[in-house]
């Protein structure tokens, strides 16, 4: 390509002719990554140099579930510190997609603006992108089977964080409760490790995958010896509180967050935002941390809180057993009316084995109103085998929604869905509806 | 089954290994023979085993799943020592369904890609070869028992069948037993062994009423069917044939 081999010569202007390209793409309504792989290919220094002479560096979150509203929890805890933060917001979780963010925020010679990057990055993506940009922080959440059809094995995937925590050059933040993910720490030796970890309590609402048909009291898998101390605990979760404990002290915090996953996760970003605020002149302050927690609303499509026809619809975004089950407990079914779509897309999963894995019981008393979405036969199947009643079931998201808000009127009401079926129903209900975003 | 009626009899059901190889789905096999063994009239019994646990007595039917490489480590012993036992009832006409990860070990041995060789406990005239190819997505296989069967596969070790057994079916779309020979699973006195998840079961009852069926007659002489309704399972066929792969 004898074109690019020239252009690969002119180093100097691959930022101006990104961003060129940045522009006409966007002119054309084309995708986000474009632009990125122009300057991948141009100038493939462009974002280590950029990234890692930031004063904070890169900090990389990743694991199977909660990366989007982990990695915006972190930003705002960040930014309530006054940091300027760089971050992937386009849910372009691969290296182009970073490349691409990162032309948008530049100026003409390539200059951030910015004391940190957070970059939420896909495990199999992060691990090329870790090679070429070593990250001063990473925090890694947790390895569910979530991603199996496309990695083949949690084992794997697990493989996949721990050469993460290797590129990483200062901090590494694992989740204590995930013994995949815990393990990692025995791996490394020139990094600072912290965990953030669960009260024994809640231990029970939060099955790893082990677990999951493991008989009551059965050992747990070989991972650490004795649990290590973690810098931040999650203690307690109540209807809209949190107790966190840290520094030896236990505080209790607001939430707008639900789901005692997502605040697991909060656990997660305060350990992170401490490790790249702490020490020194740059301490962190805690009360505003607290605050910042305290206001941060679910990433855009992975769960949220809508109003319908004045009364509350929430939308419970599933993707892999332990979501679901986790889903199921967070959310208890009394007095709403439910949904259920699940979708087999590409950025589903293929693969609709993990429905078996879920326990449906929880549901009996009420029954699903609906069952919608690519594969509803699969569901309303398995929930025949859990003696779940099963009230309408219709592959088309677009007519099941209508008739689940039809008759479920002057009731609160849930849909548990899959990724793509979440955007589908969003994209439905602001057909049908005013929808007004509570949380 | 109404509750008021008898029970035609129990029939139990013994899950190898539900602690370490039960990845994709396979209890989902599980529950619906459970389910299934209840919605014909009799009563279902469920047994789990797991490694060190005394060996069940008067095992009607087995049923086992697929597991990480690292499962398979954890019970590559303890199988070994159920060999004699397994095998027995193999040629005693006990119905079984192996699916991937047990399918494996129920063969002659495993080869890994680096050579090492994992013994199998033989009962099937099977051996496998990991590969460096991972298998996946959605499968349709035409059978000569049980008609259409749909299912996910996600392999990456291929198995060659030997002269002992048949082929489960052939491959119209998919993968099956190995990137050549266009076959998948296999068939060996009443044991049905497969690499398909979904899981096998629920969307293939004909193979589950097989089992059930085969369990009644060897254990009480003959079998008398209830009326299970499969409504959302010929539905639930019916879309994941059309699914791509
Ligand atoms: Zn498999």
């Amino acid at each position: 390509m004898p074109l690019l081999g020239y252009i690969r010569i002119m180093l100097y202007f691959s930022v101006p002719l990104g961003k060129l390209v940045r522009r006409v793409s966007r002119l054309r309504g084309g995708g986000s990554a474009l632009p990125g792989l122009v300057v991948e290919k141009i100038d493939p220094g462009f974002m280590r140099r950029t990234l890692t002479t930031l004063p904070h560096g890169v900090a990389v979150v990743s694991g199977t579930n909660g990366k989007t509203t982990t990695t915006k929890m972190v930003v705002e805890l960040l930014e309530s510190q006054g940091l300027k933060v760089f971050t992937n917001r386009t849910g372009s979780n691969f290296t182009r997609g970073v490349a691409a963010a990162l032309l948008g925020e530049v100026d003409w010679r390539g200059r951030l603006d910015a004391d940190v990057a957070v970059l939420e990055l896909d495990e199999a993506h992060a691990v090329h992108f870790v090679n070429s940009v070593p990250p001063r922080y990473c925090l890694l959440l947790n390895v569910l089977r979530d991603q199996l059809d496309r990695f083949g094995e949690i084992d794997k995937t697990a493989q996949l964080l721990q050469h993460i925590a290797a590129k990483t050059t200062g901090t590494v933040v694992l989740n204590r409760e995930d013994p995949r993910v815990a393990r990692i720490a025995t791996t490394l030796t020139g990094q600072d490790v912290k965990y953030f970890g669960l009260d024994d309590s809640l231990l029970g609402t939060f099955p790893n995958d082990d677990d999951m048909r493991a008989a009551p009291g059965s050992p747990a898998p070989a991972g650490l010896p004795e649990k290590p101390a973690a810098d931040v605990v999650l203690r307690k979760v109540g209807a809209d509180t949190a107790d966190f404990e840290y520094d030896g002290v236990t505080v209790t915090t607001g939430m707008k967050l639900r789901g005692v996953y997502n605040i697991f996760n909060a656990a997660a970003a305060l350990t992170l935002a401490r490790s790249i605020c702490g020490g020194g002149a740059a301490t962190a302050d805690h009360d505003t941390l607290l605050a910042a927690l305290a206001q941060v609303a679910p990433a855009f499509g992975r769960g949220e809180s809508l109003t319908v026809d004045g009364q509350p619809l929430d939308l419970v975004l599933v993707k892999n057993p332990s979501g679901f089950r986790l889903g199921l407990k967070s959310f208890p079914a009394g007095g709403y009316a439910t949904m259920i779509a699940i979708n087999d897309n590409y950025a589903d999963g293929r693969d609709m084995s993990w429905l078996w894995d879920v326990e449906f019981e929880s549901l009996r008393e009420g029954g699903v109103d609906q069952v919608t979405g690519s594969r509803a036969y699969d569901m309303a199947l398995r929930l025949q085998y859990d003696e779940v009643r099963v009230g309408g079931v219709e592959t088309e998201i677009a007519p099941a929604l209508a008739a689940f808000i039809r008759e479920a009127q002057g009731k609160p009401k849930r849909i548990f869905c899959t990724y793509t079926a979440m955007l589908a129903i969003r994209r439905e209900l602001s057909k049908i509806t005013t929808v007004e975003v509570v949380s | 089954m109404d509750p008021a009626q008898e029970s035609k009899g129990t029939i139990r059901v013994v899950q190898l290994y539900p602690r370490d190889m039960n990845i994709y789905g396979d209890w989902g096999n599980a529950l619906v023979l459970q389910q299934r063994i209840r919605w014909h009239g009799y009563t279902p019994e469920l047994l789990e085993y797991n490694v060190g646990d005394p060996f069940p007595e008067d095992v009607d039917i087995i049923v086992g799943g697929g597991g990480q490489d690292s499962g398979q480590l954890v019970i590559q012993d303890d199988l070994q020592a159920r060999a004699g036992a397994l095998k027995d009832l193999a040629e005693d006409g006990a119905p079984m369904l192996v699916i991937c990860g047990l399918y494996q070990l129920f063969g002659r041995f495993f080869k890994t890609r680096t050579g090492a060789v994992i013994p199998g406990i033989g009962v099937l005239d099977v051996e496998t070869h990991g590969t460096d190819e991972r298998l996946i997505g959605n499968v349709k296989v035409a059978t000569p028992e049980f008609g259409e069967v749909l299912g996910y596969e996600n392999h990456s070790g291929q198995t060659t069948l030997g002269n002992g057994v048949r082929p489960l079916g052939t491959v119209p779309k998919g993968t099956g037993n190995n990137s050549s020979d266009g076959h998948e699973g296999a068939r060996y006195r009443n044991i049905v062994a497969s690499y398909l998840h979904g899981s096998l079961l629920p969307k293939n009852p004909a193979i589950a009423d097989f089992l059930i069926r085969t369990a009644a007659e060897r254990k009480f002489g003959s079998f008398d069917p209830g009326q299970p309704n499969d409504r959302f399972a010929d539905l639930a066929r019916e879309h994941a044939a059309r699914r791509p792969r």
